[in-house]
Order: C-alpha cells, then sequence, then structure tokens
C-alpha cells in the first residue's frame, strides 16, 4: 500500500495547483483570492484535526464518542442548512430534527441489515456522507420555499383568501421544494459510474478493494442518499412551510 | 330592524410608520350593495383585505354577523367572506383546475355539470374547462376568477375593481352575473370606479388618502 502515501512534502506540490487557481481569479478579475485562500487554510485545519479526532475515536472505539462525532456532524449540518434558510423562523430546530432522522433512520436500516457495523470507522463516514447530502439537500429545499413564496404571493393569496387551510394553500409549493431538494441526489444517481466515479467507491478502488467489492458499497451509498434526502428534505419542508405564515393564517 | 353584517369600528392599519388607513367606521347590512369609491392608493384594497382577514387591524375593530372577525375560524369566515382579487392570477394548469379549487379545499367532488352551468352564465362555453390557464384572455381569467369565488355562494362578496380593463360587452355579463347573486341575497362589498356599478349600488363609501370622507 506504499503507493498511496501521501507525503507532506507532495501536499506542498498540491499548493502549486492552488497558486494555478488564485492566479486565474487574479488575472480575470473575479474576486474570489480571499474566499481560496481561506478556503484552503480552513480545509488544511479542519481535516487535521478530523484526521487526529478520527483516529482516536476509531482506536478506543467506544459507542458513547462514536455518538458524540455523528451527534457533532449533525451538529454542523444544521447549522450550514441553516445558513441557507435566509431568516426562515427555526430554521436551526427543523434543520436539526430533519438531519437528525434522516441520519438515524438510515444508519439504524443499513446496521440492522447487517450492511454497515456499529463500529467507528464505518459509522462515522457514513454519518458524514448521510448528514452533508442531507445539509444540501435541506439548503436547496429551503430556496427553493423561499423563492416560491416569493413570486408565487399572489396565487398563494388567491387559494388563503378563498378559504384554503395553510397546507391547501402551499401543498404544491412545498412538493416542488422537497423535488429541488432530492433532484441532485437523483441525478447523480443516474449518472454514477457514467459521469462521476463517487468518492466512497474511488477511495476503496484507491485503497487497493476488488472494484466490484467497491461498486457494491457504492450501491448501497446510493440508496441511502437517495432515503436520507427524502426523509430530510420532506420533514424540513413540512416543518418550514408554516413559518411563512402568521398566526392569523396570512402569509408573513 | 335587521342587524349589520359588518361593522368597522374605528379601523387603522399601520403595518410601518406611516398609516394606510385610518379610523375608519361604516355598517353593511345583509343583502346591500355597498361600493367603495376612490384614488387610486386610497387604501380601498387594503381595506377590503382586512375585511377578508388576509390583513389584520392594527387598531379599530370588524364584527361581522355580530361576532369579532378574529373569533372566528380563519378557513370558516374566509369560505363566508370571499375576497376577488384585482388582476387575479389563476393557478394550477388549466381553468377547471381553479374552478374544482373550492371543492378540493371542502374535500367534496366537482360536478362537472356545476362547473359548465357556471361558466355559461359568464357567457364561456363548456369547452373552457380544459383550456390551458395560458391561453386565456384578462376578461376570461377575471370572469373564472369570479366563479370560484362563486361556486359556493358567499354571504359576503369582496370585490376588487373586477371590471376594470374588461371590455363592454364581458362587463356587462360580470355586471350581470354580481347583480343576480346580490339578487339572491348575497351581501356585495365593491371597489370600483366604474360608473354602473357605483349607479347598482344602494350606497358608496368614499375613502381618500386613507380617510373616509363623511358623506352627505
Amino acid at each position: 500500500m506504499t503507493h498511496l502515501l501521501v507525503t507532506p512534502s507532495a501536499l506542498v506540490f498540491a499548493v502549486a495547483l492552488v497558486l494555478v487557481a488564485l492566479a486565474i481569479s487574479l488575472k480575470e478579475k473575479i474576486g474570489l483570492e480571499r474566499d481560496l485562500i481561506i478556503g484552503v487554510v480552513r480545509a488544511v485545519v479542519q481535516l487535521t484535526i478530523v484526521g487526529y479526532v478520527l483516529t482516536y475515536i476509531i482506536r478506543v472505539n467506544r459507542a458513547w464518542l462514536t455518538l458524540l462525532m455523528v451527534a457533532v456532524i449533525i451538529f454542523n449540518a444544521a447549522w450550514n442548512a441553516r445558513g441557507r434558510a435566509n431568516g426562515l423562523p427555526h430554521a436551526f430546530a427543523i434543520s436539526l430534527l430533519a438531519i437528525f432522522v434522516a441520519t438515524g433512520v438510515t444508519i439504524a436500516l443499513l446496521v440492522a441489515a447487517g450492511a454497515i457495523a456499529f463500529v467507528p470507522s464505518q459509522i462515522v463516514p457514513i454519518a458524514g456522507m448521510i448528514a452533508s447530502n442531507a445539509m444540501v439537500a435541506i439548503g436547496l429545499a429551503y430556496r427553493s420555499l423561499n423563492t416560491q413564496f416569493r413570486d408565487l404571493r399572489q396565487p398563494l393569496l388567491e387559494r388563503l383568501a378563498l378559504g384554503a387551510t395553510l397546507r391547501q394553500t402551499a401543498i404544491h409549493v412545498v412538493r416542488e421544494a422537497i423535488r429541488t431538494g432530492m433532484s441532485p441526489t437523483i441525478d447523480s444517481a443516474k449518472t454514477v459510474g457514467l459521469v462521476s466515479l463517487p468518492g466512497m467507491m474511488s477511495g476503496l478502488i484507491f485503497a487497493g478493494i476488488d472494484p466490484t467489492k467497491a461498486i457494491m458499497y457504492q450501491i448501497m451509498v446510493t440508496f441511502m442518499l437517495m432515503a436520507a434526502t427524502s426523509i430530510g428534505s420532506t420533514i424540513a419542508c413540512y416543518l418550514a412551510y408554516p413559518q411563512f405564515f402568521n398566526s392569523d393564517m396570512q402569509l408573513r | 330592524m335587521p342587524s349589520p353584517l359588518l361593522t368597522l369600528s374605528a379601523v387603522g392599519y399601520t403595518p410601518h410608520a406611516t398609516p394606510i388607513l385610518t379610523d375608519i367606521s361604516f355598517t353593511v347590512m345583509p343583502g346591500e350593495f355597498v361600493t367603495i369609491a376612490g384614488p387610486s392608493g386610497s387604501g380601498k384594497s387594503t381595506l377590503l383585505r382586512l375585511i377578508a382577514t388576509l390583513l389584520t387591524p392594527t387598531t379599530g375593530t370588524i364584527t361581522y354577523a355580530g361576532r369579532p372577525q378574529s373569533s372566528y375560524e380563519k378557513t370558516a369566515y374566509r369560505r363566508e367572506v370571499s375576497y376577488c382579487f384585482q388582476q387575479p392570477s389563476l393557478f394550477g394548469r388549466t381553468v377547471q383546475d381553479n374552478l374544482t379549487f373550492p371543492y378540493t379545499i371542502r374535500q367534496q367532488p366537482a360536478d362537472p355539470e356545476r362547473l359548465t352551468a357556471a361558466l355559461a352564465t359568464m357567457s364561456l362555453p363548456a369547452a373552457m374547462l380544459t383550456k390551458p390557464i395560458t391561453e386565456l384572455s384578462g376578461g376570461e381569467k377575471q370572469r373564472i376568477a369570479l366563479l370560484r369565488n362563486l361556486l359556493f355562494e358567499p354571504k359576503l362578496l369582496l370585490l376588487d375593481e373586477v371590471t376594470t380593463g374588461l371590455d363592454a360587452v364581458t362587463k356587462d355579463t360580470v355586471h350581470q352575473v354580481i347583480a343576480e347573486a346580490n339578487a339572491r341575497g348575497v351581501t356585495v362589498l365593491s371597489v370600483t370606479h366604474d360608473d354602473r356599478e357605483l349607479a347598482q349600488a344602494t350606497r358608496t363609501i368614499t375613502i381618500a388618502a386613507g380617510r373616509q370622507e363623511v358623506s352627505a
């Protein structure tokens, strides 16, 4: 497995790749230099810390520590999803519940089916994948809700004026937002293997695992992400849409 | 003497710093046809939206059928006090989607014969049911929207310049439908600039710059 060793000096050479991106940003006046540098610094710092943390968690192999790590991942994912909610009331609580249930249910099913074992080396990466996909799905769903509640204000008002309940008023908006949240997962499921060789599969092949075995894992991951994003965006949308109305059943 | 259907007492609406409506007070008796006149931007549409519970007054009270408006369950109230928008936007894909909506929200099956009969009252053909809403003219849209309000007859019909921009023939049809509903006992409160509607009305309330003008 020596061919897998990335030495610190090799990483330093990789910095040259960042310089290419920086040079392009400067030359083309894209104005992303600051974000690029922040991104690079954060990636290095965060991943280094996580590397050491994961090594420790995997070594001590305690259930509570594994669950704590999963909780941290879910909390961060919810915090990020809240950022895309554009001021929606209770966005953090809604995101936290949605991502918690999506991650919890999916992992519980995978463990119950024997697809993965309850060991930190499997639970933590899988939880990370699920939570991050749920986070993206929920973020997109929030954006769709915000856009629709703004653009479709008049037809929504007309439904309310005719005596529709909040659900009858907003159900088509909610459905569209769930669709929007799930569409990247469905699109990537359609093109998986044709366009992208996803991270998990690539990582296993990199590590010398038989590609057919790696593919079986990837199929599991694809299905798992479909379940997680649908659970996550459905919960988030159903809890979020009433926030667009006040207690008098009026549009905010 | 019958009790009023609608009573506004010192109603005001100041959502931010500037008041849109101040100290509006009037009553509407059952079966009346009352018009609200006044220049553009004087707060007439806001007044209808307050009565329709799409906005809540910041001062004063609105009483409907003897009870404070706030004591009603909103969906039940809005099915009785039906507001038709100025330049309504239809929803869904076809005319049918719009006309079945009042049935859907009441969890009742829509009766196709009832829908075609309703279209006929507005001089619209039965074939219009399946027409996509994107292919309708402004006058057709306005008539379909009004039908949504009338399929289940409301007690109080709030009309927000529903004949503005319609051609003379369509205007006549719409006036006729409104007059017939009024004759059946539907109370009408209509914001309008239309001379014929003003003449049709039992009386007119005039609003200017958010205040009610004292009638002679």
